[in-house]
Formats: structure tokens, sequence, C-alpha cells
């Protein structure tokens, strides 16, 4: 009996609806973010992602409201990401019903930022968002660097180092993402993973290549992750959340069932 | 966490029918209720500092000495006398006992590996039946995230323990008081239950 590792559905949402097709039979509709999340509350979901794809900042309300209907509904931890630039829209989220926001661009851009939310409101709050991407030729030690702008842009900074340095800023979580292994359904990047977690005192949260349950249980048990997270496996209705977690419960991974 | 808006929205769906949920920072409010929760806000010192700049330490003392009070998280440990957090706080001292960082009692445990804050769903083992436990079984888990715990004095205080590389007090229960480290509020069905037996609560407790 002790804490348990996190299954965490991410729900990508483009103005107010979820993309990326949801295909379950038994609800009205798959676009809805508040049925979606509900749904995945019931199957026992640890905590729900959302992370606003909106292009257009003008729209970037509708998530807002997305989050207060949801927060009505679904009483599991609840993290959002997208567009959060400055400690205002923290605290917007926050109010609206979010527990925590996921931060990557801005955080690079301006690293105090990190830790202007920490000393204001808390650590616990702030989930530093890390695409890395594999840099070194094969024969050399492996090297990870960090994007931004959903993978697109290189900063030219270390992976590892960036998550030890924004841990020291005051960062609660690391949300890690394999750009390389994103969207390719090959399973996490095991070795980057565990680099990363064994890397910083706080928890990692493995994301990107997730195909299968076994996926799952490996970003635990080789990866050290304290959490995963996946959207297709769960959105395109091949798997659940409840047969994510009996796989890595029989794995001998502790989760909440 | 300790989110205001969350903790309204899990009360408002359990209330029975005439309960009203409403969040206050007024003395004449807290006097008033039925029943209090104190979810507390921020870090030992920002919490402390709010409360005595809206003189909210005597009217939350009175709450937590007469009617059903619930403190969650920070409304556990500021409870405490004193809580080592920002280099240490003086708390409310409603019961004697000092609020300690998770961080070097890991170390010492020979607990590197586990990270900080303590954060997910975890068991938390009951020490005895008390009305806010009822429906909700043993070792169910409830959603954490801290890095300092209580460390009550009176080991009779303590309504429940979790373990994170050490054991820690997780729930405390005292007369009218109930208070817990971990937070119902995002604790799905059992987290919703707790919070349905608290507006039901009298306060009575053997």
């Amino acid at each position: 009996m002790s804490l348990a590792k996190r299954i965490i559905p991410c729900l990508d949402v483009d103005n107010g609806r979820v993309v990326k097709g949801v295909q379950f039979v038994d609800i009205r509709d798959a676009g809805d973010p508040v049925e979606v999340a509900r749904r995945y509350d019931k199957e026992g979901a640890d905590e729900i992602t959302f992370l606003d794809i909106t292009a257009s900042s003008d729209d970037r309300d509708t998530i807002v409201h997305v989050v207060e209907h949801v927060a009505e509904e679904v009483f599991i931890p609840l993290t959002v990401g997208g567009g959060i630039r400055k400690l205002e829209d923290v605290r917007t989220m926050l109010n609206a019903g979010a527990d925590k926001v996921a931060i990557n661009t801005a955080a690079v851009f301006n690293p105090d930022f990190v830790r202007e939310v920490s000393d204001r409101i808390g650590s616990q709050c702030i989930v530093v968002a890390i695409d890395a991407k594999q840099v070194s030729a094969a024969g050399e030690p492996l090297r990870w660097e960090l994007f931004t702008h959903g993978g697109r842009k290189p900063t030219g900074l270390d992976a590892v180092e960036w998550a030890q340095k924004m841990t020291d800023y005051g960062a609660g979580e690391i949300l890690l993402t394999s750009m390389d292994r994103d969207g390719t359904k090959a399973g996490f990047d095991l070795t980057l993973t565990r680099a990363i977690a064994d890397a910083v005192s706080i928890p990692v949260i493995a994301s990107g290549g997730v195909g299968n349950l076994d996926h799952l249980a490996e970003g635990v048990l080789e990866g050290r992750a304290d959490a995963v997270l996946a959207a297709s496996i769960f959105h395109f209705g091949e798997y659940t959340v409840g047969q994510a977690k009996q796989r890595m419960a029989e794995r001998g991974v502790e989760v909440r069932l | 966490m300790g989110n205001l808006r969350s903790v309204a929205k899990a009360l408002e769906h359990v209330v029975e029918p005439g309960q009203q949920v409403l969040v206050t920072s007024k003395p004449a409010d807290i006097a008033a209720a039925s029943h209090v929760v104190f979810p507390g806000q921020g870090a030992a010192r920002d919490c402390m500092r709010e409360l005595d700049q809206h003189k909210l330490v005597e009217p939350v003392l009175a709450a937590a000495r007469s009617k059903p009070f619930l403190g969650i998280c920070m409304g556990l440990q500021v409870l405490m006398r004193h809580s080592e957090e920002n280099a240490g706080v003086d708390c409310m001292n409603l019961y004697p006992g000092e609020v300690r960082a998770l961080a070097p009692r890991l170390a010492a445990a020979g607990e590197m590996a586990l990270k900080i804050p303590h954060m997910g769903w975890n068991n938390v083992m009951q020490s005895g039946s008390h009305p806010l436990w009822n429906g909700i079984a043993q070792n169910s888990r409830f959603y954490f995230v801290h890095s300092f715990f209580v460390d009550p004095e009176d080991p009779l205080l303590a309504s429940g323990h979790s373990r994170y590389g050490i054991e820690f007090t997780s729930a405390i229960a005292c007369a009218n008081v109930f208070a817990v480290q971990f937070h119902p509020e995002k604790s799905a069905d059992d987290g919703l239950r707790l919070l349905h037996n608290f507006v039901r609560w009298n306060g009575q407790y053997a």
C-alpha cells in the first residue's frame, strides 16, 4: 500500500471541442469535453489533462468555459495546457476549476515565470511541459534537445539540464513528451524518460508514443515515470482506462483500481 | 491546490436540499454557518498572513470549537501549533504538534528516490470508526499533493494514516473537528462521500 502510479488521459481541445475524434458508442456527443471527461472519470482516470490547441488567441476564453463546466461535474485533478503565458492566465485557469497548468514555450522564453507562479501560487500547480528530441548521433552519448511550439522549434537547450533547472525554479511536475515517439505508437522513449526521472526530485509524467497497454506499464517499470499520459489509445476506443489499470496491475505496478 | 472553487463545486454536488454553499472571508458568515469547511490556501506563511489580515484567526478558531468543522490540506496544517515551512511559521495552535517537511524525513528513512511533492492517490488507513468515514472502505485511496505533514503530539488525534516512505497522519478527528491532508474535492467518489458525510454531520464524535 503506497502511492499509486497515475494514468492520465489527455484531450486536445480546439475551440471548445475535443478533436482527434473520440469514438465511444455510448456517448451522445464525442466532441463535448464535458461528456468525454465524465466518461474518463467513470472509467477510473486518475487525472485529466486538456491541451488547448486553439490557434486564434481571440478564442482562448473558450477553454476557460470548458474547464468551468468540467469542474462542475468531474471531481478529480484537472490540468490545462496551451497558451498560458502570464500569471493572470494561471489564475484564470485555477479560478475556472483547473488544479494545474502546463507551461512550455512561456517557460523557455521566461524561466522566471515558473519561479513567479511557484512563489505566488505554489509549485503544486505548475507542470512544466518538455518536448524533447534525440539529437545525438549514433555512437555518441545520448543527448536530447528541448523544442517549443509543439515540437517545431529547437532551443539548443539540453532537455535533462532543462528539467533540473525547472525543478530548481519551482516546477511541481514535469510532463515529458518524446517528439521522436509522439504519434508513432511505438512506446515511450524509455531511455529519455528514465534519464529525466532520475535527474529530478519532482514527479515525471511520461508522454508520447503509447500504442498498447504494455507501453504504459513500461513507462513506469523501465522509464521510472510517476504517471503516464496517453491520448489516442483511449480516444479511439481501443482500450479503456480500466483495462489500462488492470494491465499495469498485472505487470506489478501499483494503481488505483 | 487549495482551489476554493473546486471545494465549493464538490460541496454543491452533495449538500442536502436547503443547505447553501458560501465562499466567504467574513467573520459574520463563519459565525452564522451551520458547518465550516476550511481549505486554507498557499504556503503556511501566506495562509497565516491572510487569516491575520482578514481578522479570521479568532472566527475560525471559534468555529472549530463549536460546530462541524472540516479542514483540508493547509486547513489541517495551520490548526497545529507551528510549521517548519517558510523557515518556521507560528500557526493557530488549536492542537499541540508540528508541521514537518517530508524531504528530510524521507532522506533519513533512506527513501531518496521518492519524489516531492507527495502527489497522487494514496491509501488512507482509518484508525477507527468516525461518522465521516461512513460508507468509505478501509484503505481507500484519496488524492494528495503536499510536501509537509502534521505530527500531532497526541497520537489519539489521528483518524487516518498514510504511507509514503514514512507513515504520517493523514486525517485527524477531535470532537466537532475533522481535518484531512488529502483533497476530498478531488478524490472522486470516496472524496464526495466524505463531503456528503460532513454536510450531514452533527459534530458529535464519541
